[in-house]
């Protein structure tokens, strides 16, 4: 525990959320979610949909205060979010959404960026003239320009068709190998855990807990099928 | 735009037609209005009204403009605002622009301050209305994005929110500058010694048609022009990022 110096690790633990539905209802969205990730680790949190993960993502960027427990994020505080959908500024350059999100970051840095997400030639372009994959690349490019001490993911590649969604993946991958940085990805699909995680964190359906936690040893380059099917067999233990 | 001018040129040919049936007196023909309107130029009484009536259409606009949106802006962000504001902008919508004008007149006399003001008061609802619609809007996802990059407040507003009011911004600049034209009219005609209007309220009395279409249709062009090179540029700018049919 860092309490007294400087926070380095996320440490979440949240009693309890909830909201009144429409009706009156009271429900219960998280309950105990509980864990910590050291710095430079890769976290993924998995559970069915709707159990309330993007509910936990926007408590722990600060974008809903609204619950009881603690959040300490690492010391900085800068934080990168990938959200669901792209949310690029129609009327600035791709370019310009990234300046803007990052203007600590050099042009040359975010260059380098493009170069590396293969966004060089649409730098110029307005986000209505991106396809909706090279809108999610630009997303990650202006999460990884911030510089983060926290990069938060939320099903970064949900509805993209399963290639580019792979490649999209192995992209992810070498940014966050090229400079660590604590990660927290959520997502409905295992072998995407598997393929970007230090550690997978299971959630139970609504309200959601943590049910379990798996390990992936492999480094992160050499996950080929076997280590996706023997994380399958660990997480399928863990779901009895 | 070429359909534009077709157009444009049947309602010359109509006027043309119209005024042969109506007889020279009732609706003078396009020519012999022309010709009113080179005349006055030559004299320098039509730049001496036309810029009379310009100076205060733009005071009154800009006025209403800055105010309207501001307050526009403030409702359609808190709702405290918006309850307390909304009575008071329900009374102004629906209050004739001649009883304010003629109030305007009555508290503070005939002078210019209260004619500005009073066309100014008579747009100001309107910029109001359109912009808080703007501002609620406003895509909060985008405010969330902001947020979490932790932008400063002035690249907020600058890239974030005033793009996204930008059509708004041009929608009640559009309506606004014929609407507060109009109302300049009448309150040159009651109580102002210069400007188009006063030169319509003799022309009235001398039942002079031709004078009365000559300074209508200047003004016209006056506000034809700022539409074209200051409205229309404007809009194209603000929209730009959109993509366009090659």
């Amino acid at each position: 525990m860092s309490r007294a110096g400087v926070q380095k690790t996320l440490d979440v633990s949240i009693r309890q959320k909830g909201f009144l539905a429409a009706s009156g209802e009271k429900l219960e969205v998280l309950n105990n979610v509980v864990f910590r990730l050291e710095p430079g680790e890769v976290g993924a949190i998995v559970g069915p949909s709707g159990c309330g993960k993007t509910t936990l993502l926007r408590i722990i960027a600060g974008l809903d205060a609204d619950y009881d427990g603690d959040v300490m994020r690492p010391a900085g505080g800068k934080l990168g979010f990938v959200f669901q959908e792209p949310r690029l500024l129609p009327w600035r350059s791709v370019f310009d959404n990234v300046r803007l999100a990052a203007p600590a970051a050099s042009a040359h840095e975010i260059d380098g960026l493009f170069a590396l997400l293969g966004l060089s030639e649409h730098r110029g372009h307005y986000p209505g003239e991106l396809s909706g994959g090279l809108a999610r690349r630009v997303s990650l490019a202006r999460a990884f320009a911030a510089a983060p001490d926290l990069l938060v993911l939320d099903e970064p590649f949900v509805s993209l068709d399963a290639a580019l969604a792979a490649h999209l993946r192995s992209e992810l991958a070498a940014l966050v190998a090229r400079k660590p940085v604590t990660t927290l990805l959520v997502t409905h699909d295992v072998d995407e855990a598997v393929a970007l995680a230090d550690r997978i964190f299971l959630l139970s359906p609504r309200p959601a807990r943590i049910v379990g936690e798996v390990s992936i040893e492999a480094p992160r380059g050499a996950r080929n099928d076997g280590v996706v099917k023997e994380a399958r067999v660990k997480i399928a233990r863990v779901l009895e | 735009m070429a359909l534009r001018l077709v157009s444009l040129a049947l309602f010359f040919a109509l006027w043309h037609v119209g005024a042969q049936f109506a007889g020279a007196r009732m609706l003078p023909e396009p020519l012999v209005v022309l010709r009113a309107i080179v005349e006055e130029a030559r004299s320098g009484a039509l730049f001496l009204h036309l810029g009379a009536t310009l100076a205060r259409v733009l005071t009154a606009f800009v006025l209403a403009m800055i105010v309207g949106c501001a307050l526009g802006l403030l409702m359609g962000r808190s709702r405290a605002a918006d309850r307390i504001a909304d009575p008071w902008l329900v009374i102004l919508l629906n209050l004739p622009a001649l009883v304010i004008i003629v109030l305007a007149y009555i508290w503070a006399g005939l002078t210019e301050t209260a004619a500005v003001a009073a066309v100014a008061l008579n747009k100001l609802p309107n910029a109001t209305v359109t912009l808080r619609e703007g501002a609620r809007a406003l895509d909060r996802q985008l405010d969330e994005m902001a947020q979490v990059y932790c932008m400063p407040f002035p690249t907020r507003l600058r890239h974030v929110v005033a793009p996204q009011l930008g059509p708004y911004f041009a929608a009640a600049a559009r309506s606004g500058l014929s609407l507060v034209w109009k109302i300049v009219l009448i309150v040159e005609l009651l109580g102002r010694p210069n400007g188009v209007g006063f030169e319509i309220g003799t022309a009235f009395q001398l039942f002079d048609v031709t004078r009365i279409l000559a300074y209508a249709f200047a003004f016209v062009a006056v506000m034809l022009a700022i539409e074209m090179f200051v409205v229309q540029p404007f809009e194209r700018h603000v929209t730009r990022w959109r993509p366009k049919n090659a």
